[in-house]
């Protein structure tokens, strides 16, 4: 199963096991990591899980969406080249070790 | 009161699990007791109208948190447990099996139900409402039934719910009916150049819209629902019928217990009831604005954002919520996205191609901006959002010029980034 690790508000650091197919929110709200709201429940509809992806593998995620482009144009916390919403990233095997920095406020 | 004894949120849904998660993340380090009346682990509401209608799947899917999740937190869960009564003077719950369990302080999020139909024949088979997993379940067979046997399903109500579960029916191949008893569709919420983007949008899905429609009898025969009648004397048939008239706060606790409820549990901006010890979040609430009026909002960000406010207000602390309500609905291929209250608005500025559609709708006040609905139009949405919530206004012909940016008011004011859309 892949691994996907999250870094708090806090700092704390979590890696969880996610299945393949599973969102990078999904895992998140399913193991209470703090940092997440998902107040629409995956549907891009309210950017409340918003996650900077760390390096590597902002450049191995497929790019976003157009929906989700605009979405990010206006989440709560400061806006950065590696602003994702987690709930439209999908873990796949290829996607092991996926490290994504939790912001300190949704909305 | 015993300040040992634990925190007691009663109600398992969106409020009612924020609240708790919420109180750990305010520092609370004592027990912490969730109740609710259901069978399943709290979960999402939202899609029971939309997507589960159509594919409904394994509750894990709906799971409003893991199980983890609440266990990390040290969250207890008491599951299919019925509360009856509160003894504010003795702070403890009476529970349907006779026990009693005592609290240090309460929190109330037992949200809404379904408003039923006051007349003959409400009670036939096949007549359903929506509020739970279950009912959605049963509505979903319903559809199915009806698109099999070539059936109509009737719609009572054009309102969010009717209209979700009308596209879902059409979806699942059944043919739909919805009764409205005013002019337009989501008359109470939206202007009417919204109300007429989205009659098309039925119509050219197939939806028959009856509008002044008032419903005076449902009949059957068997026991099963066959037609609903209306004023005019017309009889429309039906496989089964979905009464989607609204909600009505759940405060029947509260005020057998002596809180101030008026249709919902009185709170302040805080979350705060008239009782110190007692708070209260979601749909179960009818919030007091500054001006004195009472506001009722069905939404999971009323839900999220009053329990944030109602965990630190058990506390000790202050954490208003005065942010620009917002709201969501999908209809077919359109995503409704809402913003702000329209309530006296004196003029409405659109933005985009209508007949696409892809706009939105910008309510103005004397000449400030208040609401904005859009249909596909999700940067109109998420900006609005900003500015609502900063107190900016573009003015109306700023919003009427199509080259103007609405994103220059934001970065006016350092609320956005150079990268911002």
């Amino acid at each position: 199963m892949p691994q996907v690790t999250y870094i708090e508000p806090d700092g704390r650091v979590r890696t969880l096991e996610v299945d393949a197919g599973s969102s990078v929110m999904r895992a998140a709200v399913d193991a209470g990591i703090d940092g997440i709201e998902a107040q629409c429940g995956g549907n891009c509809a309210c950017a409340t899980c918003h996650c900077y992806v760390q390096d590597p593998w902002l450049d191995k995620l497929p790019p976003p969406s157009d929906d989700e482009a605009l979405m990010l144009s206006n989440v709560a916390a400061e806006r950065r080249p590696n602003s994702r919403l987690s709930c439209q990233l999908v873990v796949e095997p290829a996607l092991d070790g996926l490290t994504v920095e939790l912001p300190d406020r949704q909305s | 009161m015993d300040p040992q004894a634990p925190i007691l949120i009663v109600g398992a849904g969106q409020a009612g699990v924020q609240i708790g998660e919420s109180l750990r993340q305010e520092g609370y380090q004592g027990e912490l007791l969730l109740i609710g009346n259901e069978l399943h682990p709290p979960y999402q509401r939202p899609p029971l109208s939309k997507k589960w209608l159509i594919e409904p799947g394994a509750h894990t899917a709906l799971a409003l948190r893991g199980a983890d999740s609440l266990r990390r937190r040290r969250i207890d869960l008491r599951l299919d447990t019925h509360v009856t009564a509160i003894d504010r003077a003795a702070s403890t719950l009476q529970l349907a099996s006779g026990e009693r369990l005592d609290y240090s302080r309460l929190a109330f999020a037992t949200g809404a139900l379904a408003r039923a139909l006051p007349l003959p024949g409400a009670a036939l088979g096949e007549v359903l409402s929506l509020r739970s997993i279950n009912d959605s379940g049963a509505i979903s067979a319903a559809i199915r039934r009806c698109a099999a046997e070539q059936r109509p399903v009737v719609v009572i109500g054009g309102g969010f719910i009717g209209l979700e579960v009308a596209a879902s029916a059409r979806k699942l191949g059944a043919e739909v009916t919805v009764l409205e008893g005013l002019p337009r569709l989501m008359s109470r919420v939206t202007a009417p150049i919204v109300s007429e983007a989205f009659e098309r949008l039925h119509r050219a899905h197939g939806v028959e819209l009856v509008f002044g429609a008032q419903v005076t009898e449902l009949k059957g025969a068997g026991g099963r629902v066959e037609a609903v009648r209306t004023a005019d004397g017309r009889e429309h048939a039906a496989g089964c019928v979905v009464v989607g008239i609204g909600v009505m706060p759940d405060d029947r606790l509260a005020a057998a217990a002596g809180l101030a409820c008026d249709r919902g549990i009185i709170v302040d901006d805080c979350a705060r009831t008239s009782d110190a010890s007692i708070v209260a979040a979601g749909d179960c609430t009818a919030r007091r604005l500054a001006d004195g009026r009472l506001l009722r909002l069905e939404s999971v960000q009323n839900a999220v954002e009053q329990a944030k406010s109602a965990a630190a207000a058990l506390m000790g602390r202050e954490r208003p919520f005065r942010a620009a309500p917002w709201f969501w609905s999908d209809q077919y291929d359109i995503k409704l996205q809402m913003v702000g209250l329209s309530h006296g608005y004196d003029q409405v500025v659109t933005r985009g191609d209508l007949q696409k559609p892809a706009f939105s709708a910008f309510y103005f006040q004397s000449r400030r901006l208040i609401a904005v609905d859009s249909l596909n139009r999700i940067q109109d949405h998420m900006q609005s959002k900003r500015l609502l919530d900063h107190g900016l206004s573009p003015t109306p012909e700023q919003v009427a010029d199509a080259q103007f940016e609405l994103q220059s008011l934001l970065k006016d004011a350092k609320l956005a980034t150079a990268d911002g859309a």
